[in-house]
């Protein structure tokens, strides 16, 4: 080891982020580019470069039509961003309720956050709201149904992750239940449809307030998270094990079981179910940065923007018309989980 | 500091006491081994001691403190728990699962910096494994991973570890290793109270003896005075005799008095 003290697994998780940052770098540049509407990178880069310089009074420069400028800045900027940032903030719950729950098969799911958000959304769709409703909707009808788990799971007598599992399994049929009868009586001609859309998951539509409103309750998640990066990997221990080195595990598993849970309910609302990302993302970032938080969120994190980008102009270009991204999603996921049920375990 | 143990009793279920009356005392430079069959509650004991089971009667001290009214954080600096080996849900660096002993009494958004790195480095080289702290804690062996979860326990500071069951799933080689190291902590003044399966590992390095059974204490004392055919055969059903080797005591088995 190095004089600093340093372990090479800390290093090969600040190589990996280097490098996935890269790489996702250039993915944002090249997801301008691809489209319906032909933009070369050039044109892509002109315009990136004049806003951020307008930023400091200076003028647009006259090389580019109006029309790429529309079509870069207000309908492919917010889309690209709102793909990194509910790839990121789904593959950081999903390391983090893995770590919670002990268990590298752990997805954001397990609480029946994406269970509550359906049925706030075809509820919303049922009472014909705006957009803005659906989205409301489903981020508080998320919240709601995690905090039942949580209040549930922990009422519960017997093995505390246990209980708060099976409270998961019984909320999230609950609402599954919910959806259903709102799918029975919602109008087959155009609300139904919808909700099935909805479902689906997809980020075709997204707008900047969109965006906006996700990111707000994004940041109050993420930033206890990073906080407490290094504290997360006592919630790996057995409870009595971390107890006796001075940690409060209870308070310290609601905290980040509430910030997952934000960074959950905010993509949820803004994208609609997009299974998957959560669970193999950080199940590779734990390959390639080791188990310890500190390495493995930031990994997570970039990763997850990287691969829900990338599937995502996957799901924009493939075909004329648009796949909706949560059934790309599951055409990778699936199969990876398989490979992970099947796969020699290597001790790590 | 002296850990003292004064009628202890507890129950998980009202009518089934599982520890009825223990009293004990442990004080610093003492290795203590808990010994009895299945089920006596050696595990329970702990578990009182490191403050788990708040729901005991009788008193457990430290110094003149009751444990009931110091905080975690205050506890894990006089009190480390050495667990059975387990295989975890994840694995970390060798230098990062010692970390963990040491951050734990930091602030919550505090991370390990080079001196705290330094402290765990040290705690590794004091029980002389220095050389796997780079190693991932999931491929050591399981005398490696003992070692190492008792390196935990020495940066965290404490003078009191309590040991459950550290030769469980060691070989035989291993045993006396890491039992050797234990020895070592003892006579640098750590008080170690352990629990074995093992009672001749309990004559060669033990100090004292405490024998329970049946939630009550059977017998306290010096090792070799402690360790007769009688006790032996009230906790394990078993004949055995004591044979002085001059330089030791061995237990031989005689029958199992069926």
């Amino acid at each position: 080891m190095q004089p600093s003290l340093e372990t090479s697994e800390r290093r090969r998780a600040r190589r990996a982020l280097w490098v996935l940052s890269a790489l996702l770098v250039a993915a944002f540049v090249v997801s301008f580019a691809l489209g319906r509407y032909a933009v070369s990178v050039k044109e892509v880069l002109t315009v990136l470069g004049d806003s951020f310089l307008s930023l400091f009074g200076k003028e647009p420069s006259p090389v580019v039509e109006a029309n790429v400028r529309t079509v870069v800045m207000n309908i492919r900027l917010p889309r690209i961003l709102t793909a990194c940032a509910v790839g990121a903030a789904l593959s950081a719950a999903g390391a983090t309720f893995q770590s919670v729950f002990r268990n590298p098969m752990a997805s954001p799911d397990i609480l029946g956050a994406s269970g509550g958000a359906c049925f706030g959304a075809a509820l919303a769709i049922l009472l014909n709201m705006p957009k803005a409703g659906v989205t409301g909707f489903a981020f508080v009808a998320s919240l709601a149904s995690v905090a039942l788990v949580y209040l549930i799971g922990t009422a519960a007598r017997g093995n505390r992750l246990l209980t708060i599992i099976l409270a998961g399994i019984m909320v999230n049929s609950l609402f599954s239940a919910g959806t259903s009868y709102i799918k029975l009586v919602a109008d087959p001609n155009n609300q139904l449809p919808a909700i099935t859309y909805w479902m689906m998951g997809s980020l075709s539509g997204v707008r900047k307030s969109d965006l906006l409103f996700a990111l707000l309750p994004m940041a109050l998640g993420l930033i206890p998270l990073v906080l407490l990066m290094w504290r997360v990997n006592y919630l790996t221990l057995p409870e009595d094990e971390a107890r006796t080195m001075g940690i409060r595990t209870e308070r310290l598993r609601l905290v980040t079981v509430l910030s997952a849970t934000l960074l959950i309910a905010a993509s949820v609302s803004v994208s609609g179910m997009i299974g998957w990302v959560g669970l193999v993302v950080p199940h590779l970032s734990r390959k390639l940065a080791g188990n310890d938080f500190r390495g493995l969120l930031p990994v997570s994190c970039v990763f997850g923007a990287l691969f829900l980008l990338i599937t995502d102009d996957i799901s924009r270009n493939l075909l004329t018309t648009e796949i909706p991204i949560g059934i790309l999603t599951a055409f990778i996921g699936a199969p990876f989980f398989l490979y992970l049920m099947t796969r020699k375990e290597d001790g790590r | 500091m002296n850990l003292s143990v004064r009628h202890l009793a507890f129950a998980y279920r009202k009518d089934t006491p599982v520890l009825k009356d223990i009293s004990f005392r442990l004080a610093p430079g003492e290795l203590l081994s808990v010994l009895g069959p299945n089920g006596t509650g050696k595990t329970t004991l702990f578990r009182c001691i490191l403050g788990h089971l708040p729901g005991y009667r009788g008193s457990i001290t430290l110094g003149n403190e009751d444990i009931g009214g110091i905080p975690p954080r205050e506890m894990a600096k006089r009190i480390a728990y050495i667990p059975q080996l387990h295989r975890p849900a994840f694995n970390y660096a060798v230098l990062d699962t010692v970390l963990m002993g040491i951050m734990g009494q930091r602030r919550a958004f505090d991370r390990p910096g080079k001196a705290e790195r330094q402290s765990a480095m040290d705690a590794l080289e004091k029980l002389g494994i220095g050389f796997l702290a780079d190693r991932n804690y999931g491929d050591l062996s399981g005398g490696e991973q003992q070692l190492v979860l008792i390196a935990r326990a020495i940066a965290q500071n404490a003078r009191i570890l309590v040991m459950d069951e550290p030769t469980s799933g060691l070989d035989f080689g291993n045993r006396y290793r890491v039992l050797e190291r234990v020895k070592e902590l003892s006579g640098q003044g750590y008080a170690v109270l352990l629990s074995t399966h093992d009672p001749q590992l309990a004559l060669t390095f033990a100090d004292r003896i405490l024998a329970l059974s049946g939630g009550t204490v059977l017998a306290d004392g010096p090792s070799a005075e402690t360790l007769t055919p009688e006790l032996m055969r009230a906790i394990y059903r078993i004949e055995t005799e004591v044979v002085d080797l001059g330089d030791g005591a061995v237990i031989r088995v005689k029958g199992t008095g069926r």
